[in-house]
């Protein structure tokens, strides 16, 4: 197998990270483009791993547990460009990338499983996983981008400035941001459950409509959707919807883990 | 070189007579003139803040035999005893005035370590001269070089980036909380003269509407015709403090006049909306409970100063960086110094008449058949040697010219005539 665009990936998010902290430190513009610029080209090197791993392995990326590892990095990263570009804020890019590194190394570091390709298949299969990863990874910058607030949050209750309070973005930029991941979230696992949905009714007589899988979906979707609702307009704005974010996204860990594990008969890694 | 810089500021004069010697833009005008008139300095670039008055030049003669004439010039400009001014001003030549202006520039040398004014000054000081024929090929470069070391400085430094005032630390943690305050609204308690040190401030960074409330409706009413403000009842807590986002607190009381159960309500009708308390009262006007509340963030007079004094701490560690950078441009423009002293420029005319000759004994030889090589060779020798000889006169002239500015006329002349861009060393 080619390692370059595993090497190549693995170097523009460690020298991205590098340049968002050294931005978080130093305040200069050109070092947080820079940043931005390597995240940018690892996105795509990462693109061409997740390709070439496919094509290697003759299956979809998706297909074990170290490959929806990578995809989750991979639309983390493609989540949070699209809401620093939206934002105009870089500042929290120190914050995420060694999130989206960690599940790149992980997952590419690690020998493929050999499972057996899943019952559904085809286009609409694929846009269920591939929404519903993005769903997870807009989740998980929401919850990134909530301890930030109540971390920043709490230095400027408690009159701790030091020297990174002014460096990071506002407490209400934050809360714009994590409310515009948690949309990106919200729309992504509404198509994509939809779509799982309309991938089991092709399948039919093979899947339970009881699986937990689906109902803990459900109860993810109903409680970002409250969370939504919330942190806009009424009085638990501020640290106790981020507190809310930070439950939603244990739920969606706890979907992810011991759901997928242990409860569930169709999923596996999505 | 040949700079000289004769001036005062805030460390060496007090405020009197640095009011007595400051210059209106008429006054910059007419001084730059009358010195270039009087022979005194054929450069001249007079720069005047509040804080100081300095007056750079390049002399026609030596630049520590003109500084007593500069001297006496302001003395007699702005009508001051030259006694009182004499034991003000400093005299600063060659290096160490070039050293002292990217100090100047870089914000080192201001009363608030690493203000931002300074470097506008500087830059509109370098325009009016420019524009008024006033600077030549020196002070151009020197200031171009103080420019830039302004604009790295505070680019690459922190020296200039945290509030240094309580008034400006409480608007940039009121950004901190909101971002850009060009929605919001600020509520100020009290007309005094803090409560128009932060509602100045606070207008600088665009707050959309601004609210006063003072036991006083008519030093309200001033206040508010002053910042384009609306004046607000005393007392009417309820209303008043339901749209605001920031707000500012400077009365004279004996006891708090914001207390927890107003903020309590406040906040129920704000539906929690976050709240930025600046207490600047002493005593403090705001209950220190009101601290407690969600999405209530209080700062009173003593934390927003040690906030202050935190930052004075941080931009005095960014000194070193701020003075590497300055000896960096100090070092070039002394490399740009040298690069006057003909380096290459010889070497370059040299070629350039060399291939020149070849080409045209070529064209020549063409048409004189009958000469041997060898013949041929001996002619290109003599030619040689003549155009060396033409060359050695005006080189050693150039080498021995000892004022600065003709030299530079003269070299930058023989490269814009003699030279091709590609061949200018």
């Amino acid at each position: 197998m080619n390692h370059i665009y595993l090497i190549s990936t693995a170097l523009a998010y460690l020298l991205s990270f590098i340049l968002y902290v050294r931005f978080l430190n130093s305040g200069k513009k050109m070092t947080g483009r820079l940043g931005t610029l390597l995240l940018a080209i690892g996105l795509v090197t990462h693109y061409f791993a997740l390709l070439e791993r496919s094509r290697g392995l003759h299956t979809v990326p998706y297909h074990d547990l170290y490959g929806s590892m990578s995809l989750f990095g991979w639309l983390l990263a493609l989540t949070y460009l699209g809401l620093e570009l939206y934002h105009r804020q870089r500042s929290v890019g120190a914050f995420v990338l060694p999130f989206i590194l960690v599940f790149f190394l992980a997952a590419h570091l690690a020998p493929a499983d050999r499972l057996p390709p899943p019952d559904a298949h085809g286009v609409v299969f694929a846009l269920h996983v591939t929404l519903s990863i993005l769903a997870y990874a807009a989740f998980a910058l929401s919850f990134v981008l909530s301890l930030i607030f109540l971390g920043e949050q709490r230095l400027l209750r408690n009159h701790n400035l030091g020297d990174v309070v002014w460096r990071l973005p506002p407490l209400e930029l934050l809360e714009q941001m994590s409310r515009s991941g948690v949309l990106v979230g919200l729309i992504s696992i509404g198509v994509g459950t939809a779509l799982g949905f309309v991938s089991v009714d092709r399948l039919e007589g093979q899947n339970s409509f009881f699986d937990p899988k689906y109902i803990i979906t459900l109860v993810v979707l109903a409680l970002y959707l409250l969370y939504f609702r919330l942190a806009r307009t009424t009085a638990w704005r501020g640290a106790r919807a981020s507190k809310l974010c930070i439950f939603n996204f244990v739920v969606v860990v706890l979907s992810f883990t011991v759901v997928n594990f242990y409860l569930s008969h169709s999923h596996r890694y999505f | 070189m040949e700079i000289v810089l004769v001036g005062l500021n805030h460390r060496t004069a007090p405020v009197e007579v640095r009011e007595r010697v400051s210059f209106t833009a008429e006054q910059v005008r007419r001084a730059s003139e009358e010195l270039r008139a009087r022979g005194i300095l054929e450069e001249t670039l007079v720069l005047s803040t509040c804080n100081r008055s300095e007056v750079y030049g390049v002399p026609p003669e030596s630049s520590h035999e003109c500084a007593p004439g500069l001297s006496s010039f302001l003395s007699e400009f702005h009508a001051v005893r030259p006694d009182v001014l004499s034991v003000s001003l400093y005299h600063h030549y060659d290096r160490q005035a070039v050293e002292h202006l990217f100090r100047v520039s870089a914000g080192l040398d201001s009363m608030l370590l690493g203000e931002a004014e300074i470097l506008g000054q500087v830059r509109e000081a370098y325009r009016f001269a420019h524009e008024h024929g006033a600077t030549g090929p020196v002070l151009n470069r020197l200031f171009q070089g103080a420019l830039e070391v302004g604009k790295r400085v505070r680019t690459e430094t922190e020296l200039g980036t945290r509030p240094m005032s309580v008034a400006s630390a409480g608007v940039k943690l009121a950004e901190r909380i909101f971002g850009k305050l060009t929605e919001r609204t600020a509520l100020v308690l009290g007309a005094g003269t803090i409560s128009e040190q932060v509602v100045s401030q606070l207008r600088d960074k665009g707050i959309a509407h601004l609210n006063v409330m003072n036991r006083s409706r008519d030093r309200a009413q001033e206040l508010a015709q002053a910042f384009g403000g609306k004046v607000v009842g005393w007392g009417e807590w309820d209303s008043a403090l339901r749209t605001p986002d920031v707000v500012v607190s400077s009365v004279a009381a004996d006891d708090p006049v914001l207390r927890r159960e107003i903020l309590e309500r406040a906040m129920a009708t704000r539906g929690n909306r976050a709240l930025f308390l600046m207490d600047l009262g002493m005593p403090r006007n705001i209950e220190a409970a009101v601290g407690e509340l969600y999405n209530v963030y209080l700062y009173n007079m003593d934390d927003l100063s040690e906030i202050v004094q935190q930052n004075r701490n941080a931009r005095e560690n960014e000194i070193p960086r701020a003075e590497s950078i300055v000896t960096e441009h100090v070092g070039k423009f002394l490399s740009w110094q040298a690069s006057v002293e003909l380096v290459g420029l010889v070497e370059a005319l040299r070629n350039r008449i060399r291939d020149e000759r070849a080409a045209f004994v070529r064209a020549r030889m063409e048409s004189i058949k009958h000469l041997s090589e060898s013949d041929r060779a001996h002619v290109e020798k003599l030619m040689d040697e003549m155009l060396e000889k033409l060359l050695l006169e005006p080189a050693q002239r150039l080498r021995g010219e000892k004022e600065l500015r003709r030299k530079i006329q003269n070299v930058e002349a023989l490269r814009d005539l003699f030279l091709s861009n590609r061949e200018k060393p």
